[in-house]
C-alpha cells in the first residue's frame, strides 16, 4: 500500500475508534445520571421539576464530550486538513 | 458530502459572497421580527386576548420563570438577551424540518458568534452589577493562584458552547442524509422528529448555560455579607 492509501485508511480507522470511545464514557455517564435523577424523582416527586431541568443541563453537558469526539471523527472523514497537503505532496 | 451551510454559495458578486448560513439567518430574524410585530399591532387587556397573543405571553412568562428559577434574580434584565438566544436558536432549529431550509445553527460560524456574545455579556452583565473592579476580584477568588484556571475556564467553555450546538444540528443533518441513501423514507423522519427534540433541547440548554455563566458573573456578590437579604428577597419572588 503506498502512503497516500495508508493515510487514508489511518484516517478512517482512527475516526472510527474516536466516535467508538468517544460515546462509551458519556454512554456510562448519561446512564449514571438519568439513573440517579430517577432514584430521586422517586424519592421526591416534588421536586421533580428542578430534577429534570437539572438533569437535562447535565446530560447535555455529558453528551458534549461524546459530541466533540463525532465532530473530529467527522472532521477526519469529510474535511482532513492533512489530506489535501497529502495529495499535492503525492503529486509532486 | 457538505458539512456546513456556508459551502452552499447562493448569490456572488465581485467581492461579497452570500452563504446559505447569512441568507437562512437573515430568514429566521425576519420571521421572529415579523411575527412579533404583527402580534403586537393589536395588543389588547381585554379579558379574552387572541390566540397569538397568548402564545406570546406564554413564551414571554415562561421565560421569565426558568430565568428566574436558575439565576435566583429578578428576570427582568436578562430576558432581550437570554430569550433572543433562546427563540433564535429554537426557530432555527424547528424550522429545520422544512425541506429546502439548512439550519444556520449547524454552521460553526453561527454558533461562535453566539458564543462570543455569551463571552462578552458575562464581564458585561458582571461589572454593571459589581463595578470593574469587583468584577476583575472574582478571577482571582479562591486565592491568586487560580487566576490562569479561571480565564482558560472562561475560554473552553465558551469553546464548548460553540461546539456543541454545533455538533448537535450538525450530527442531526448528516445522519438524514445517510439514512437517507440507507434506509429511504421511514428512518429519516423517525430522526427528524428526534432532531426536533433535540433541537429545542439544545436551545434551552444554551440558554440555562447563558444564564448560569452570567448569574455566576452577577452573584458572587450577593453571597457576601447581605447573602441573607437576597436570598429573602428571591425566595418571595418565587
Amino acid at each position: 500500500m503506498d502512503n497516500v492509501g495508508l493515510i487514508g485508511a489511518v484516517s478512517i480507522l482512527t475516526a472510527g475508534l474516536t466516535i467508538a470511545i468517544g460515546s462509551l464514557g458519556p454512554a456510562f455517564g448519561e446512564a449514571r445520571t438519568a439513573a440517579q435523577a430517577l432514584a430521586s424523582i422517586a424519592q421526591q416527586p416534588d421536586e421533580s421539576n428542578t430534577i429534570t431541568r437539572t438533569l437535562f443541563v447535565s446530560l447535555a453537558m455529558i453528551e458534549s464530550t461524546a459530541i466533540y469526539c463525532f465532530v473530529v471523527s467527522m472532521i477526519l472523514i469529510f474535511t482532513n486538513p492533512i489530506w489535501d497537503r497529502v495529495l499535492a505532496m503525492a503529486a509532486r | 458530502m457538505r458539512m456546513t451551510p456556508d459551502e452552499f454559495v447562493i448569490a456572488e458578486w465581485d467581492t461579497v459572497r452570500l452563504n446559505a448560513t447569512v441568507v437562512y439567518t437573515w430568514l429566521v430574524m425576519a420571521v421572529l421580527v415579523g411575527t412579533a410585530r404583527i402580534i403586537t399591532l393589536r395588543l389588547t387587556e381585554a379579558e379574552k386576548p387572541s390566540r397569538w397573543q397568548n402564545l406570546l405571553e406564554v413564551l414571554v412568562t415562561g421565560m421569565r420563570d426558568q430565568i428566574r428559577q436558575v439565576s435566583q434574580q429578578e428576570p427582568g434584565r436578562y430576558l432581550p438577551f437570554i430569550g433572543t438566544l433562546f427563540l433564535f436558536i429554537a426557530t432555527s432549529n424547528v424550522l429545520a424540518v422544512v425541506p429546502g431550509f439548512m439550519p444556520p445553527t449547524g454552521s460553526i460560524s453561527t454558533t461562535a458568534a453566539l458564543a462570543l456574545c455569551v463571552l462578552i455579556a458575562v464581564p458585561l452583565y458582571g461589572i454593571v452589577d459589581q463595578g470593574v473592579l469587583g468584577y476583575l476580584r472574582t478571577y482571582v477568588q479562591p486565592t491568586f493562584l487560580m487566576l490562569p484556571f479561571n480565564i482558560l475556564g472562561e475560554i473552553s467553555r465558551t469553546v464548548a458552547l460553540a461546539v456543541r450546538l454545533y455538533g448537535n444540528v450538525m450530527s442531526g443533518t448528516i445522519l438524514a442524509a445517510l439514512l437517507i441513501s440507507i434506509i429511504p423514507f421511514f428512518l429519516p423522519v423517525l430522526m427528524q422528529l428526534l432532531g426536533l427534540l433535540t433541537g429545542l433541547i439544545q436551545a434551552y440548554i444554551f440558554a440555562v448555560l447563558a444564564m448560569v455563566y452570567i448569574a455566576a458573573a452577577t452573584r458572587a456578590r450577593a453571597r457576601e455579607p447581605d447573602a441573607t437579604a437576597g436570598a429573602a428577597d428571591s425566595s418571595v419572588h418565587q
